[in-house]
């Protein structure tokens, strides 16, 4: 009777304990969705590509102090102008982390004209951000658009190449 | 384990409460449960692992964040289960044995919280926690005393509802000095003493800080407030049963506790309220005239019960923890530290509470930590502000820099955690460190402006880190670096200095106190100074010059 009576008193606890907190959890919003635990947990396409190689654009967007800083790199061929590779690497978020990884995989084998287009908000809807990571979305949009535009500069220039041996040096 | 405890704990009611009562109890309940709940799946929990908030995990995570809340001893519910059970009286009930015994439990609870604090039982009021009791202390002295006394002094760091109880004052025309505390998080006595006005009605400074662990000079800051004649109210809430507290010594006319950080219930706190010399207070809630008025509301008798032998086992076991405690927390830091570099401990390393580590990763964001460390429960700062994207405000009062305010975690060492649970949270913190910091744009550059220092300007700079640290720092055959000890900070930021002039570009400000920069002989110098110095370095890094500079340089090499 009385493993009866105590396993009567733990059941109810336990049950109390549901009513109360789902509820709750229904209000709540969920707080990362899979897709960003997917990109934190694997990020795709980790890593740096050498600053100074005149295939290479770089964007570096945000400021530590906001606690959000994200590289992007692309490697573009120069006939085609098409994007056939890109890097990253963030310090930020988990959502920071995954918009950036989602915006590498998705500039990859596209034209640069074409990755212009690509709007935050995508972003945001393919991860799910909540209203107060949209900022990472937008983030990983400026890094794109600053990787573009920091290789038509380079391009327009064409001053550095002969320096990339040196800066690989510089890197290591 | 909860069952079988359970299942004691009823055992010993049962043979104390008459058998009638406790059958009926049982029936009631039974009927309500099947009345209420159809057996529900697990929303969340199966035999596979957990998914909760799109976070899937293997098992329940462990649990180091007791500054959040601790879980209830054992022994407290033991203490507890009775007064839920068969003896519900109203402990305000005079007319039957129901409530006399309640009352008698109240009161017996009542001395044992008084006996931990070195008070008089008369000098206990009940409360929800700390939250109601600092609300009251705050605006109840405040609005008392309000035609003579228009100021409060408190601190930059005091806990939330400190600090909103304080705003609430400002709101209403009372004048309030928020004292800045130092990089080490504590209060500096001579501000204190400046910021006293004949018209200071209530200095409020906490005892033990909540997010950073460091230790207030009670004693002193009593003295002060002795001289001057004003009551000192102190939120105790994360001191009580972790350090000595004696309202004596302390010299403290309120004080706040809580029952939930000292493992007992939670829903129940005390404020101390000093008798000689009589301190009075607003009431905050009206109405039956309980506690001596100040406080009205029926006493919940389990939640007090708890609390009095939570303050009763805290007593007895305070040495033993706080050994316990210490050694737990050496072991994670130590752990820590010999894995990963760049670990700062935010708040004074001596004076402070044990069981509450609070560190900063450099270049790793707070928050994708604890995103990675699903495993672990720990907070990157206080639970009330967790939700918030904000840096921690008390890590920006002892002047972190905000990208470092970022990078915290605060592990919280407890009664009940062990060192099988030290050790695979230091693996699991070190393993998402060293992965965070593979990913991080920020300790990519230090790394490349540190070898460009090295190989470019011919200096001998190790790309140790954080700082500059000399192959001579670096003991060979440990593997290991005496971490800045013999690092000549002086000599580091003389060097800095002189780089950055050499490429013009000291004449900006945010370089100018680069070479301000003094070294003391003082070990916590040392630190701040590295810190500096690294973090001029990042600015240096993250910034057009570099780029420009670095650009320059390379123009140069293939020019020649």
């Amino acid at each position: 009777m009385l493993r009866l009576a105590s396993k009567r008193v733990l059941g109810l606890a336990t049950r109390d304990g549901q009513s109360v907190s789902r509820p709750a959890q229904a209000v709540l919003p969920r707080f990362y969705h899979e897709n960003v635990i997917d990109h934190y947990n694997n990020p795709r396409n980790v890593g740096s590509f050498d600053k100074n190689d005149p295939t290479i654009g770089t964007g570096l967007v945000g400021a530590p102090a906001c606690g959000d800083v994200m590289k992007l790199q692309i490697k573009v061929d120069e006939k085609s102008g098409q994007i056939v590779d890109a890097r990253f690497k963030t310090f930020g978020c988990g959502s920071a982390i995954a918009s950036s990884s989602v915006a590498t995989e998705w500039v990859k084998g596209k034209q640069m004209q074409e990755v212009l287009t690509i709007k935050n908000t995508e972003i945001a809807k393919h991860l799910s951000l909540p209203p107060v990571k949209l900022h990472c979305s937008m983030l990983a949009e400026d890094a794109i658009k600053a990787a573009v535009k920091d290789y038509e500069a380079k391009r327009s220039k064409g001053t550095i190449p002969e320096a990339a041996p040196v800066e690989k040096a510089a890197d290591a | 384990m909860a069952s079988k405890l359970l299942a004691s704990t009823l055992r010993q009611t049962l043979t104390k409460a008459t058998a009638y009562s406790v059958t009926r109890q049982f029936s009631t309940a039974a009927a309500v449960s099947v009345a209420a709940a159809a057996p529900a799946p697990d929303s969340y929990e199966d035999p596979n692992g957990i998914i909760m908030k799109g976070v899937k995990i293997a098992g329940r995570p462990l649990y180091l964040d007791m500054q959040a809340t601790t879980p209830v001893d054992p022994r407290v519910l033991d203490a507890m289960l009775p007064f839920f059970l068969s003896r519900y009286g109203n402990p305000h009930s005079r007319t039957h044995l129901f409530g006399w015994e309640s009352d008698l439990a109240v009161e017996n609870a009542r001395s044992q919280i008084s006996d931990l604090i070195g008070a008089s039982p008369k000098e206990i009021i009940f409360t929800s926690g700390a939250t109601e009791s600092n609300n009251i202390s705050i605006k109840g002295v405040m609005h008392f005393y309000k035609d003579k006394k228009r100021h409060v002094i408190t601190t930059q760091t005091e806990h939330k509802c400190v600090l909103d109880s304080c705003r609430h004052l400002q709101q209403e025309g009372f004048e309030i000095t928020y004292l800045p505390v130092g990089s080490d998080g504590i209060v500096d006595l001579k501000e204190l003493r400046a910021a006293i006005r004949p018209d200071t009605g209530l200095i409020s400074i906490m005892a033990v800080n909540n997010e950073i662990g460091v230790i207030q000079p009670m004693e002193e800051i009593g003295e002060i407030c002795k001289e001057f004649k004003i009551p000192f109210h102190t939120d105790a809430a994360q001191a009580l049963g972790k350090i000595p507290v004696d309202v004596e010594k302390w010299n403290v006319s309120l004080m706040s506790l809580s029952g939930h950080k000292i493992y007992g219930p939670k829903g129940v706190g005390a404020l101390y309220l000093r008798r000689r010399p009589r301190i009075r207070v607003e009431p905050l809630i009206n109405g039956g005239g309980q506690e001596r008025g100040l406080r009205s509301g029926t006493l919940p008798t389990p939640l007090i019960v708890g609390f009095g032998s939570a303050c009763e086992i805290a007593k007895k076991e305070m040495d033993y923890d706080h050994k316990r405690i210490m050694a737990l927390q050496d072991r994670l830091l130590n752990g820590i530290r010999e894995k990963i570099d760049g670990v700062v401990i935010n708040g004074s390393v001596e004076r402070r509470y044990a069981g509450n580590l609070n560190l900063s990763f450099a270049y790793v964001e707070g928050e994708s930590l604890l995103m990675g460390l699903k495993e672990v429960a720990v907070s990157s700062g206080s639970a009330c502000t967790s939700a918030s994207l904000e840096p921690s405000y008390v890590l920006r009062a002892l002047g972190v820099d905000e990208d470092m305010a970022h990078t915290s975690i605060r592990f919280g060492i407890g009664r009940f955690s062990t060192e099988a649970e030290i050790d695979r949270a230091v693996e699991l913190t070190v393993k998402q460190v060293v992965k965070l910091r593979e990913m991080s744009p920020l300790y990519e550059m230090f790394f490349f402006l540190l070898s460009l220092l090295t190989e470019k300007e011919g200096v001998n700079v190790w790309p140790g880190f954080p700082c500059l640290v000399t192959p001579e720092a670096y003991d060979w055959e440990n593997n290991n670096f005496h971490l800045f000890d013999r690092v000549e900070a002086d000599a580091a930021s003389a060097f800095i200095a002189l780089w950055l002039e050499k490429y013009n570009l000291s004449s900006q400000s945010q370089y100018e106190d680069v070479q301000q920069l003094k070294w003391n002989g003082d070990k916590q110098m040392v630190a701040s100074v590295r810190n500096e110095v690294c973090k001029r370095l990042l600015i240096f890094a993250l910034s057009e010059e570099a780029y420009l500079f670095h650009r320059r340089r390379i123009a140069e090499s293939s020019h020649k």
